[in-house]
């Protein structure tokens, strides 16, 4: 059969090589995601919630399983080498910092799962509305769940989410970079706006975050078209050497265009000025999806500047490392000092989530392989302890809703020692004290960034510092509160009492977990360190 | 004639040819009985403003249907360069337009389990 080739196609098809065993996690957890939508069609309502949950869980699990095995499979995958030009034209890099960021991802996704997956002794996950429309506890509530509303959608949600967010650190190219970035974003929006109490400012957060994440992903849109006109190729490698073969015609798009992706990449991870959307988000959002979301989107997008920095634009990096260093600065100015003036648990956590984006943005302006170590060990000891963090602050409850106004945690740790002592040592993590593993992660960061940075980098670490120090305050002042602080309207009135649930095994795990390997980690960081560190070269 | 761009430009001419000269026709043929139906503004499915009456809303079910289209329709912009190219593309092709075809009839099978689809 003589086939003539449609004009502007390519005679010969060249089939791109794919090797399945590196895509291993990428196939699992997508497939698991369309195998929840199913279940959640088919499977009867009253077994749902324990089958999705299950199921995301052993998904997430077997898919980490699959990061070890394609750790042995390393480096480009599903594209073509071009003969002609010798161009190496790939979508997915399976590289060290990449398998580092799945994994991260799917162990803090399972804790995420465990604490999305609380009931607290109702029917539903305790922490998302069966009907967006209807206050808690409501007839109407009552009656939407009875006609078929269900919150079991989280878990295939939390699913998508994941497999954006676990192919985000692994796109080689920038379609590939966006459409990552959108399968993680959608579902995020949505599971913002599902809090069953405070449901207007959870889903005023969601209508914020959707248009907010849609004129940043706009940003990344036209960054990414602006770079394709300066060098032909969506390729970060082909990006990186049209710049090192330069200069062409197109030249004055290279800096507008490296811009625009920045932009849309810092705004994922909150780095100031793109932080606006956090404290509302992180406030307005249901709290176990808070945590999964300071844990999981910070460390999926610092893969993908990672990349970004290291692979595709690492050439002119000269363009645009003085605007990252000052975005770095600011972010880490700002975010420690409005959280001092914070009086929400939440919002202050997001204010510290803003801060500490700006102690790994140092991390990544160190430009070597230890700074890549850093920022890898950084995000998950992060993780770990967020999740944990916010996974509490779900707990703590007056009259059924969260209390998280500063003023009701007063005087916790003296009626509840174990969970307020738990919290208190989360916050010291945050605050980089010996013994836990912020501590361990900031050195991390600032010995490599004081190592190559040269004299930025020696700005950026005592401004660093200083910020730490700042940061310690506000984390202090939690625990002085906790210890010393009197309880709220102490008048014995039992029933408006700031009270500590008791959550089920799930949620008590994940917060065990979290706060375990926050010490382990402090104490025995080197385990985690040598992996980051072995983890720390990207193929291009 | 060796200007790729001329039957480009022909094309544009055309189509601006064609609509105004439909309008114009209109304009000079059609009868014109003007009744309050005629004079609104013209948006399927729905009340084209919000009424008062009813707390200014409007129904949601036209909106999932909008999108249930949207999917199927985005899923067909897919498949026409895909019938393009199929003699070259082969064997391989043809499963990852099944497995994409696939992927978008669960979300098809979750609508219509979830009573998507009922209009009442």
């Amino acid at each position: 059969m003589t086939s003539v080739a449609p004009q502007g196609l390519p005679a010969v098809f060249q089939q791109s090589t794919i090797d399945y065993l590196a895509i291993l996690p990428l196939l699992i957890v997508f497939g698991v995601a369309i195998v929840g939508v199913l279940v959640e069609a088919f499977v009867p309502r009253d077994r749902r919630h324990m089958v999705q949950a299950g199921l995301a869980v052993v998904g997430l699990l077997a898919a980490f399983v699959a990061v070890i095995v394609a750790a042995k499979h390393q480096g480009l995958t599903m594209g073509i080498t071009d003969g002609a030009s010798d161009r190496r034209l790939f979508a997915l890099a399976i590289d060290g910092p990449a398998l580092f960021m799945q994994g991260t991802i799917l162990l803090l996704g399972v804790l995420g799962v465990l604490t999305m997956a609380e009931r607290l002794g109702g029917v539903g996950p305790d922490a998302f509305t069966p009907s967006g429309a209807s206050t808690p506890g409501s007839p109407f509530e009552t009656n939407a769940s009875r006609a078929g509303a269900l919150t079991s959608e989280v878990f295939p949600l939390t699913m998508f989410a994941i497999f954006g967010m676990i192919l985000f650190p692994t796109t080689n190219d920038l379609i590939g970079m966006f459409v990552a970035l959108e399968v993680l974003s959608l579902p995020l929006y949505i599971l913002s706006g599902l809090a069953r109490r405070r449901r207007l400012l959870s889903q005023e957060a969601s209508l914020k975050y959707f248009l907010l994440g849609a004129f940043s992903s706009a940003f990344f849109l036209f960054g990414s078209a602006l770079l394709y006109g300066y060098s032909g190729s969506f390729v970060l490698g082909d990006i990186s050497k049209a710049i090192s073969t330069g200069p062409i015609e197109m030249n004055g798009l290279l800096v507008p265009g490296a811009f625009l992706v920045f932009v849309g990449l810092l705004f994922k991870v909150a780095a100031v000025p793109f932080h606006a959307w956090t404290p509302d988000v992180y406030q307005g959002a249901p709290t176990p999806v808070t945590g999964f979301m300071a844990a999981c989107t910070k460390a999926a997008a610092f893969g993908a500047i990672l990349r970004l920095a290291y692979v595709g634009l690492d050439t002119g990096r000269w363009e645009w490392t003085n605007a990252l260093v000052v975005i770095a600065l600011l972010t880490m100015v700002v975010g420690s000092v409005l959280s001092v003036t914070q009086t929400d648990m939440k919002r202050l956590l997001a204010y510290s989530s803003i801060a500490h984006a700006g102690f790994v943005l140092v991390g990544v302006l160190a430009f070597d392989s230890k700074g890549v170590g850093a920022v890898l060990f950084y995000v998950a000891t992060y993780g770990f302890a967020i999740i944990a963090a916010f996974a509490i602050i779900s707990l703590v409850r007056q009259n059924g809703g969260e209390a998280t106004h500063l003023s009701q945690w007063a005087g916790l740790g003296k009626r509840y020692p174990l969970v307020a002592g738990a919290f208190a040592f989360l916050m010291l993590a945050f605050a980089g004290i010996p013994a836990t593993s912020g501590f361990m992660a900031k050195f991390a960061v600032f010995s490599a960034a004081v190592g190559t940075g040269g004299a930025t980098g020696t700005v950026l670490v005592v401004v660093g510092v200083l910020c730490s120090a700042i940061t310690v305050f506000v984390y202090a002042r939690v625990i002085v509160l906790m210890y010393f602080g009197d309880p709220p309207g102490d008048t014995g009135d039992a029933a408006n009492a700031v009270e500590v649930v008791v959550p089920s095994v799930t949620t008590t795990f994940s917060i065990a977990i979290g706060t375990v390997i926050t010490l382990a980690l402090g104490v025995v960081p080197s385990a985690l360190l040598d992996l980051a560190d072995r983890a720390s070269q990207f193929v291009r | 004639m060796n200007e790729p761009y001329v039957p480009v430009l022909f094309m544009l001419g055309l189509g601006f040819v064609f609509a105004a000269g439909s309008v114009g026709t209109s304009l000079v043929v059609g009868p014109k009985r003007y009744n309050r139906a005629k004079l609104e503004a013209y948006e399927c499915g729905i009340q084209p403003s919000p009424q008062a009456s009813g707390g200014g809303r409007v129904p949601i079910k036209y909106y999932l249907t909008a999108m249930l289209f949207i999917i199927f329709d985005v899923e067909s912009i897919f498949l026409y360069p895909f019938a393009v190219a199929f003699n070259q593309l082969g064997l391989f092709a043809l499963i990852e337009m099944v497995l994409f075809v696939l992927t978008v009839f669960v979300a098809y099978a979750y609508v219509w389990r979830r009573g998507g689809l009922d209009w009442a």
